[in-house]
């Protein structure tokens, strides 16, 4: 069964008018580091010019208006966090999140390397806000840490020590508070919390931890204003988010979509290939739609969350024609359970054994063990310090309930799938 | 004593299995030997026995303090969503 409808060959997939690709990813070609000069002429001025006169409290009433969520995965409104760590007074830190340790996604390290200007701009405006004395900026890959300081040279408007560090490579290392660990010394595996990070993060100070994507268009919302920003998305996720887009697409990569876009819309674009097996979203924490359910749904979460769906961190991945959706989430899992920090026992214990029950029902069809995966994710979901068991449960659950022809076929000794994905999975779990 | 809230931080707890012997009231054990804790509010009547199992953890793993879990708020929740 075809999601969507192929697009002829050679045709222009990537609208360069109307809505797709008009902010975070505007401006000229991909080709390299937009420089500080055409950055500043494009867009109107330097930031500063922007901030000006506005004080702090205003600053947070403009992205409070503009509605802006969080693009690391949680969708939490940026304006609240940026109140809880202002309330704690000026001694406070900024810690940019670019660590994008999910394997399949993209979107951080391409806008580092090509829009580092526009984080640059988000992060200022943050430090504004708050008044923070110190910031780090977290990038994945060395050319996006070398875009970054080349772009910090050249600005003469950061005032603050920004510290460039390269993220760590494991899953967990990109949570919040491992991140803060990483950035002081340590291993990057995530805390019990609280206190919140916003409280007491890095040395014991509030800090604010804020995706690379969030903070582009933190940047964009204090120089276009917030009915600016509403002006693409839906009312109550308002703006466009990246998404990173693989699997059965002939064209890969990272889109810039409005929010609330028709899933089937962004599949067409991409140019996904018939008889896709089914659409994995948000990621290794993320859900399973078939091709029927696809249809009607869009890319935000009030429309995903029925399916029981959110978009996460904006990454898809279209599952090809003759790949089993059990197998390969069988091996996510697995690979999942690996990558867990080993400090809690229900993330220890319960994810390995959930991923031994989904390969043997993704094997077998086995009854039982469909049932130890639904008691095991009942009894794991909420118990670890980071939320790494809650995603792979949601993935777990969403394995056993989106593929009920492959599960009959299993029982019965047959498999659909003769051949793996290309889905992503690094070997080991690196704790660098 | 309104509203306090049992809570274990995975963390440091060893899976002893003390307090599901002391507390089977308010703790449970999963399959794997760790303890699963009642998203409730600590009842008035078991107060002096939770306060209580929480010394005795040999690891110091449990915790009362006055907010609601994780687990109880778990449906408004989404992976990888920031505490705030
Ligand atoms: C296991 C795990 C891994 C995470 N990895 C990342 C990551 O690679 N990048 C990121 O920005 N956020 C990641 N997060 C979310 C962060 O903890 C944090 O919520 C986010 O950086 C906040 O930024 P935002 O509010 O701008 O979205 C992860 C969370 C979890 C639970
Ligand atoms: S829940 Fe898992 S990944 Fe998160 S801190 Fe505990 S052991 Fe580490
Ligand atoms: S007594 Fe302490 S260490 Fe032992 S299982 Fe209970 S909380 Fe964990």
């Amino acid at each position: 069964m075809s999601l969507v409808a192929t697009a002829a060959p050679g045709e222009l997939r990537v609208p360069r008018s109307g809505p797709w690709n008009q902010r975070l990813l505007a401006g000229p070609k991909l080709g390299g580091p937009e420089p500080l000069a055409d950055h500043v002429r494009r867009l109107g001025g330097g930031i500063t010019d922007w901030t000006g006169r506005a004080g702090a409290h205003q600053l947070v009433e403009r992205v409070r208006r503009s509605g802006l969520r969080g693009r690391g995965g949680g969708g939490f409104p940026t304006a609240d966090k940026l109140s809880a760590v202002r309330r704690h007074g000026p001694r406070s830190v900024v810690v940019v999140n670019g660590s994008e340790t999910e394997p399949a996604a993209g979107k951080d390290d391409l806008l580092l390397r090509f829009r580092p200007h526009l984080v640059l701009d988000g992060l200022l405006v943050a430090t504004r806000i708050l008044g923070a004395q110190q910031a780090f900026l977290v990038a994945h890959s060395a050319p996006a840490m070398a875009a970054v300081e080349a772009a910090l040279r050249e600005r003469l408007d950061v005032s603050i020590p920004v510290e460039v560090v390269r993220g760590p490579a494991n899953f967990v290392g990109g949570e919040e508070s491992a991140l803060i660990r990483w950035l002081e010394g340590g291993r990057a595996v995530p805390r019990y919390q609280p206190p919140r990070v916003v409280d007491r993060g890095w040395r014991g100070l509030p800090t604010l931890v804020q995706n690379v994507e969030t903070l582009a268009h933190l940047g964009l919302v204090v120089r276009l204003g917030p009915e600016w920003f509403r002006g693409a998305g839906v009312a109550d996720e308002p703006g466009t988010m990246l998404v990173t887009l693989s699997g059965a697409v002939e064209a890969p990569g990272v889109y810039e979509v409005p929010i609330g876009t028709p899933l089937p819309e962004v599949l067409y674009v991409a140019g996904a290939q018939p008889g896709a097996v089914a659409l994995l979203v948000g990621g290794y924490f993320g859900s399973w739609l078939r091709a029927p359910e696809v249809q009607g749904l869009a890319l935000s979460r009030s429309s995903l969350r029925p399916a029981g769906a959110t978009p996460g961190a904006g990454v898809l991945h279209l599952l090809p024609q003759g790949t089993c959706g059990l197998r390969e989430s069988g091996r996510i899992l697995a690979w999942l359970a690996a990558q867990g920090a080993r400090q809690c026992g229900p993330c220890a214990f319960g994810l390995p054994a959930m991923a031994s029950a989904l390969n043997e029902v993704a094997s077998t069809g086995s009854e039982a063990a469909l049932d130890q995966l639904e008691r095991w994710g009942d009894q794991i979901e909420g118990r670890g310090a980071c939320r790494h068991p809650d995603g792979a449960v949601n993935l777990a659950r969403s394995a056993a309930s989106a593929f009920p022809d492959e599960l009959r076929r299993h029982r019965s000794g047959a498999c659909s799938g003769h051949r793996q994905s290309a889905l992503p999975l690094p070997p080991g779990p690196d704790q660098r | 004593m309104s509203g306090r809230y049992l809570h274990v931080d995975p963390t440091i707890c060893v899976g002893h299995r003390l307090c599901a012997e002391m507390l089977p009231e308010l703790i449970t054990l999963d399959d794997f030997g760790y303890p699963m804790i009642s998203p409730d509010p600590v009842p008035r009547h078991l107060a002096r026995l939770t306060r209580r199992t929480v010394g005795t953890c040999p690891a110091l793993a449990l915790i009362l303090d006055g907010n609601p879990s994780r687990r109880a708020r778990r449906d408004q929740l989404r992976p990888g969503a920031s505490p705030g």
